[in-house]
């Protein structure tokens, strides 16, 4: 469960809702491999790692979904599938499955859904999962929460609890699903922790002979254009970050975090109100309504810490926040706070860590050439 | 044609407080605006009608407030506005909301048949992006998520081609009318509402359907529609430990004093830094 999560604080109160019979027999978690172009998600292995965690707490098993094109490659997927901590994964290949289109996948899941009646499905909150997860549940008439940052059972019901934030990021709440299966639930990229890799792990392969037919899917691939990687924040996978806020000021004082940035090799990020108030690239945006980031270091400089950032960040192994208001929330949660006014913190971090690591590698290159003469 | 538009009134998130002591929403005077999201939507429908004389309805479900939303949209210079408005309609979850809102856009197609149905990719308030896929479903059209560009669209034919944001590309999509298509954030911007529109908009009567009007089955709407309950909401856990203040006299004070416990804390981030930035280098990024 995430940090910001306080479910001890409070019981959990549950509307009395009888699951009807035909539920009950409904046993397995599932998660849904997410590939385009022969690259599996990592959102799909994050969610193994919590997978595993929830099917380990229900006592059943864990199963990876793929389904894709006739070919090796997507066979190839089932391993590493098995390397990721399921138990067994349902292959589904047919040609028509060749790319990801919403009319044909949404069949493809339904039908497995119906035909092994797992009790939870997890799928990555990406642009495919969300496209499908909605359309799934609807056709299931089963409920879906989006872009879960807590997953859980209740060992009282066996019930899936997910927590997300909610009223615009300010407060938690948990939510469940009583009466229908199969449980289901979004969480974004980098929510939930990778999983350690184990090659050895063998997974049971479950192949499901689909009846699709190209004729009745109406929507056609024409192309794919790839992103060119390199003019896109790569916000998610970054190491290092420096994010700026509405304490800032001013849209001009959002170059002095840019500058930061280079200095480190860092990535820009931005707070919701920032982006809204047209300061930074939506692109930029750290936060429940934006990226999920789990860097080594993370910056925030003028940004108060609402629920709606903070659950986008706290995954960072050192967070420091630069703002004038000690009491801003985001110090309930950083390792540092540095009090002050932005504007003249950041330029003053900037020259710091520009001299250190001058210093640093100038220390290193006397090493190297020390150890290169011998004389170490 | 016929254009529907789906939108929906969110209290503006930024100006959302909780009350220090009681740890509950403040929503008294929260103001509230159209899902931004929605006039992205709202715009590419407008363009349309622009070109083709397209007719735009705008719906929402919403309590009877949201009819400011509505007359927005009509200043925009959206043709009709439909308020969904029923008590036994509140509480829904994204299941019930996109039942409610497949069942009015019938009723709307009855009257008068639609070729394309508009929303925004998600909502601010609630962030699923969950009603769009259920609308498609629900009423068996074709759904084209996360459109960033419509390429062509062709009503004699019947067809539309549009570019889609996937993960790591753009998937250009033949599709067949009528379809629902839920728009990309930044792909276009809101027009200014022109006078004409803005007098019309403060006068027009707006429909107003309920329960009745869309022939709703009652155990599908609502909190009883609803499969997915909030069981329990809660405030943010502090950590055990609040974050250490770095003590300095001057800016440069701090900022000495915050890398020299950063470094002796997380020993191995400044060489984790040296490399990344070493990194950096080869790959020819100017530093």
């Amino acid at each position: 469960m995430s940090d910001a999560l306080d479910t001890a604080a409070k019981p959990i109160k549950k509307p009395k809702r009888v699951l009807p019979e035909r539920f009950k027999s409904y046993k397995g978690v599932w998660v849904f491999i997410e590939h385009e172009h022969g690259h599996v998600h990592p959102v799909s292995w994050e969610l193994l790692g919590k997978g595993r965690e929830l099917a380990d707490k229900l006592g059943v098993e864990l199963a990876g979904v793929l389904m894709g094109g006739d070919g090796d490659e997507i066979r190839a997927i089932t391993a590493e599938v098995g390397a990721h901590g399921t138990d067994l994964c349902y292959l589904a290949q047919h040609p028509v499955l060749h790319d990801y289109r919403n009319q044909s996948y949404t069949l493809g899941m339904t039908e497995l859904v119906n035909t092994y009646q797992p009790e939870i499905l997890l799928l990555g909150a990406t642009t495919q999962g969300r496209d499908l997860a909605g359309s799934v549940a609807t056709t299931l008439l089963t409920g879906l929460t989006a872009d879960c940052t807590g997953l859980d059972i209740d060992p009282s019901d066996r019930s899936l609890l997910s927590s997300r934030p909610t009223f615009g990021g300010s407060l938690m709440c948990t939510i469940v699903n009583l009466a229908t299966r199969p449980q289901m639930a979004t969480v974004r990229p980098r929510v939930m922790p990778m999983p350690a890799r184990d090659p050895a792990r063998p997974a049971r392969v479950v192949e499901h002979a689909l009846q699709l037919d190209e004729s009745a899917i109406v929507t056609k691939v024409l192309d794919f254009i790839p992103d060119a990687r390199a003019d896109k924040p790569q916000l998610p996978f970054a190491d290092f970050i420096v994010s700026g806020g509405r304490g800032l000021g001013k849209p001009e004082n959002f170059q002095l975090v840019a500058e930061l940035a280079r200095t480190l090799g860092a990535e820009v990020g931005a707070s919701r109100p920032a982006v809204h108030a047209g300061w930074a690239d939506a692109e930029r945006q750290v936060g429940q309504s934006g990226k999920t980031v789990r860097p080594k270091l993370y910056i925030a400089a003028g940004i108060s810490g609402a629920v709606q950032h903070r659950v986008g960040m706290e995954g960072a192994d050192a967070i420091a926040g630069i703002n004038l208001d000690p009491g801003a929330p985001l110090f309930d949660f950083a390792n540092y706070a540095l009090i002050g006014n932005v504007t003249e913190l950041l330029p003053a971090l900037d020259k710091a860590f520009a001299r250190r690591l001058a210093t640093a590698r100038t220390q290193r290159a006397q090493a190297h050439e020390e150890a290169d003469r011998g004389e170490v | 044609m016929h254009i529907a538009v789906c939108i929906k009134q969110v209290p503006d998130s930024a100006q959302i407080r909780v009350h220090p002591v009681t740890n509950t929403i403040m929503r008294q005077g929260v103001p509230t605006i159209i899902n931004p999201y929605d006039l992205f939507a709202l715009e590419e429908a407008l363009r349309i009608k622009d070109e083709t004389g397209a007719r735009i309805t705008v719906l929402t479900m919403g309590p009877p407030q949201a009819e400011e939303a509505l007359r927005k949209c009509l200043s925009f210079g959206a043709d009709d506005a439909i308020l969904i408005t029923d008590k036994v309609f509140s509480g829904a979850d994204t299941l019930a909301t996109s039942y409610v809102l497949a069942a009015a856009l019938k009723a709307l197609d009855a009257q008068d048949p639609l070729d394309l149905i508009f929303t925004g990719k998600q909502t601010i308030d609630g962030d699923t992006a969950q009603v769009g896929p259920g609308i498609a479903i629900r009423l068996g059209h074709q759904l084209l998520t996360y459109v960033s560009k419509i390429r062509e669209l062709d009503p004699a034919n019947r067809h539309i081609v549009v570019e889609r944001r996937a993960e790591g590309g753009v998937q250009v999509l033949r599709s067949a009318l009528p379809a629902v298509v839920t728009m990309l954030e930044g792909t276009n911007e809101i027009r200014f509402a022109g006078m004409p529109d803005m007098f019309r908009a403060a006068r027009q009567e707006l429909k107003r359907w309920n329960r009745d009007d869309i022939a709703a089955d009652l155990t599908q709407v609502g909190l009883k529609g609803s499969p997915t309950v909030v069981a329990q909401v809660f405030g943010p856990k502090p950590k055990a430990i609040k974050a250490l203040r770095i003590e300095g006299d001057t800016p440069e004070a701090i900022a000495e004093a915050f890398i020299d416990k950063l470094f002796t804390d997380f020993p191995q981030l400044e060489a984790a830094l040296l490399e990344h930035l070493d990194q950096l280098g080869q790959q020819g990024v100017t530093q």
